[in-house]
């Protein structure tokens, strides 16, 4: 193992890390919407939405993300009414199949994050908010989101972490991200620590500056929370 | 073929398979689980012990650990297990490759990622025994080991309960990742399965509805646990 091997690997790990980026952004960005819709389905007073969202949560919660995505990008294909289907030239695509299956997992847990988030708002601040005249989209812009925001913050930095981890399991539906071209590279050259190893410290350099950010627009947005410098 | 006969215990029924494989599932994620909580305990003295040296390496396992994707985890364990098994082997004059099993590298591999976060629940258990208690067990003069056993222990289960009902969970679904080294637990054998029959939707459905009775059924044992364990608990009234 030397120097020009690791730099060499080193290159050609961070050539593959812009597509592991793009389905972690992707899937945690529809993650989120979804995610938003599940948790207002569940406080909406309804019960039939409230059992949907229940019933999402738990089926993504309680199964593997893996048995997910293979759900989806090998098991969805046996239809051929769905091969037929305008949907089908998406969801031929592993790409398409990894962001989709990712962020319907990552909507469910991002959900029951939100819904502690918003069950935390404290009441005396939207009674004194509804007091003021505020009301429905307004007294949630001003009040609520606010605050279940800076409340839901620590919790989601977590999940969005995991959501870098998860980007791993793309390598098994044929997509090169870091993964597999860590272990492509294991493979052809039978280097059997180092490949891995180069790939773990850049996964995990990126989970630190992901963390550093979440504290950072944490700190951010508890200003008003911090004691005054006199 | 209906998805009767295919998930059935018929002749060509794959029922019996699958229900094998969630019992490897259970099996292999519950020697993670205790492996991790060797670990765990491991980091959680690290950082309660007061010794700084002992305390970063504690530390940076568990961050490592929590910030390197499991499946990484598991390829780097499995291969890595094996080169290091084939080295020693042909130190001693084994010549040839030498596997470490699915099973043990699997264990392994969940229990060293449950261990980096069992860190936290051992340690906030611990904190959460009144002091007081340890200070009358010193004051009644027990030895250390008689009060860990006496004490420590049996509070630091009891409020370890909840913590550790999650990361079963979490173990539950990471052991699914086994499957790339081909051990024969619920994945893969929905896989073996939906390869083989070529009816893949069949197969990963029925496998994700066992997972959800595994994870749904361990949700009650350790609801039931947990109940069990703190009845003697005075609780604010609710």
């Amino acid at each position: 193992m030397d120097l020009a091997f690791l730099s060499m690997t080193f290159l050609r790990l961070l050539a593959a890390l812009p597509l592991t980026l793009e389905v972690w952004a992707l899937s945690v960005a529809i993650g989120a919407v979804i995610a938003m819709g599940l948790t207002w389905m569940r406080v909406s007073g309804s019960k039939i939405l409230s059992a949907i969202s229940r019933g999402y949560v738990f089926v993504f919660r309680g199964s593997p993300l893996l048995i997910q995505l293979f759900l989806i990008y090998y098991g969805l294909s046996t239809f051929a009414a769905l091969r037929a289907s305008f949907l089908w030239p998406f969801l031929r695509d592993a790409f398409n199949c990894a962001v989709l299956s990712l962020a319907l997992c990552t909507a469910a847990y991002s959900s029951e994050i939100f819904r502690g988030a918003l069950a935390g708002v404290p009441h005396g601040q939207v009674e004194a908010a509804k007091a003021c005249g505020m009301s429905g989209f307004k007294l949630f812009r001003r009040i609520i989101f606010p605050i279940a925001l800076r409340q839901a913050l620590p919790a989601y930095s977590t999940e969005v972490i995991s959501m870098t981890k998860a980007t791993a399991l793309v390598s098994l539906v044929t997509l090169w991200d870091v993964m597999s071209v860590a272990l492509k590279i294991r493979n052809d050259t039978a280097v059997t620590y180092a490949p891995l190893l180069v790939a773990g410290a850049i996964y995990f350099v990126l989970n630190f500056l992901i963390a550093r950010a979440f504290i950072a627009v944490e700190y951010y947005l508890s200003a008003h929370l911090r004691r005054r410098v006199v | 073929m209906t998805w009767f006969d295919l998930l059935g215990f018929g002749p060509k029924g794959w029922g019996l398979a699958l229900l094998q494989g969630a019992l490897m599932t259970l099996l292999v994620s519950m020697a993670g689980l205790i492996v991790g909580a060797v670990f765990g305990s491991l980091v959680a003295w690290s950082k309660l012990s007061g010794n700084r040296p002992a305390a970063a390496v504690g530390s940076a396992y568990a961050a490592v650990f929590r910030g390197v994707p499991e499946l990484l985890v598991i390829y780097f364990v499995y291969f890595g297990s094996s080169a290091l098994l084939t080295g020693l082997a042909n130190l001693i004059g084994i010549e040839g490759f030498v596997g470490v099993p699915a099973f043990a590298a699997g264990a392994l591999a969940v229990g060293v990622i449950s261990g980096a976060y069992q860190g936290e629940v051992f340690r906030g258990a611990y904190l959460a025994i009144q002091r007081g208690e340890l200070e009358a067990a010193r004051a009644v003069g027990m030895p250390t080991w008689l009060m860990f056993r006496r004490i420590i222990a049996p509070q630091v289960l009891r409020f370890a309960i909840p913590g550790l009902g999650n990361l079963w969970q979490v173990a539950l679904k990471d052991s699914s990742l086994i499957s790339v080294t081909g051990l024969a637990e619920l994945m893969r054998v929905s896989q073996v399965g939906a390869g083989s029959t070529h009816q893949p939707f069949v197969f990963y459905i029925g496998g994700l509805a066992l997972y959800l009775v595994l994870t749904s059924l361990s949700t009650r044992v350790f609801d039931v646990a947990e109940a069990r364990a703190t009845r003697g608990l005075r609780r604010p009234a609710s």
